[in-house]
């Protein structure tokens, strides 16, 4: 069971850096990287019980911080082009 | 106990596998990017929560099991707040979603 979740989460991966290399806009490309991101956490809590050692949830752990902020930082730089924007500006009604 | 434990968990591996590769065929298939992301999200709610429910159940109660309870509170506040600021920064860029046939 565990050798099919696994190989399920590689599939999954392969399909989203498909879409991550075909996508048009760059926001496609970010959707699939966060994706990649997801389903690479989970194979690793997966594999980790494939092999018998499950202190792999550790580095899953680690690895889903590190992946929702370089997206939120890959997403930020291509809304405003700065890393060191501030907030968005307030949107008065009607405009 | 043990041998339905383990069909158990092993059915939620299964159904959250299918439902992983169901969630990535999505954005490989749909036209526009709100609908990919939106079949995205499959991947991450019922995938990540049926597998994770799959390994608690052969973890049993342990510290591997508080692990994989952090993991899968970690996926379900991110993905959300990921997907919402995707979606945002591809509106305020310009990308427009796709509305029905031209001729309606």
């Amino acid at each position: 069971m565990f050798a099919a979740a696994t190989l399920a989460l590689i599939v999954t991966i392969a399909l989203a850096l498909t879409r991550a290399s075909l996508g048009p806009t760059v926001f496609d490309r970010a959707l699939a990287g966060n994706m990649t991101g997801t389903s690479a956490m989970l194979l690793l809590a997966v594999m980790g019980f494939l092999t018998g050692r499950p202190e792999f949830l550790d580095l899953a752990i680690v690895y889903g911080l590190l992946n929702v902020i370089g997206t939120i930082a890959v997403l930020k730089f291509f809304q405003y082009r700065d890393l060191g924007a501030g907030g968005e500006p307030r949107r008065e009604a009607g405009s | 106990m043990s041998a339905l434990l383990d069909v158990v968990s092993g059915a939620c591996l299964v159904a959250g596998g299918f439902f992983c590769v169901a969630g990535a065929i999505g954005p490989l298939r749909m036209a526009g990017f709100y609908t990919r992301a939106h079949a995205a999200s499959v991947t991450e709610t019922l995938g990540a929560g049926l597998l994770l429910a799959g390994l608690m159940l052969q973890a049993g109660l342990t510290l591997v099991t508080a692990k994989l309870l952090v993991v899968g509170l970690l996926i379900f506040f991110t993905s959300p707040t990921a997907t919402h600021a995707l979606a945002r920064a591809a509106f305020a860029r310009g990308v427009r979603p796709l509305l029905g046939s031209r001729k309606g």
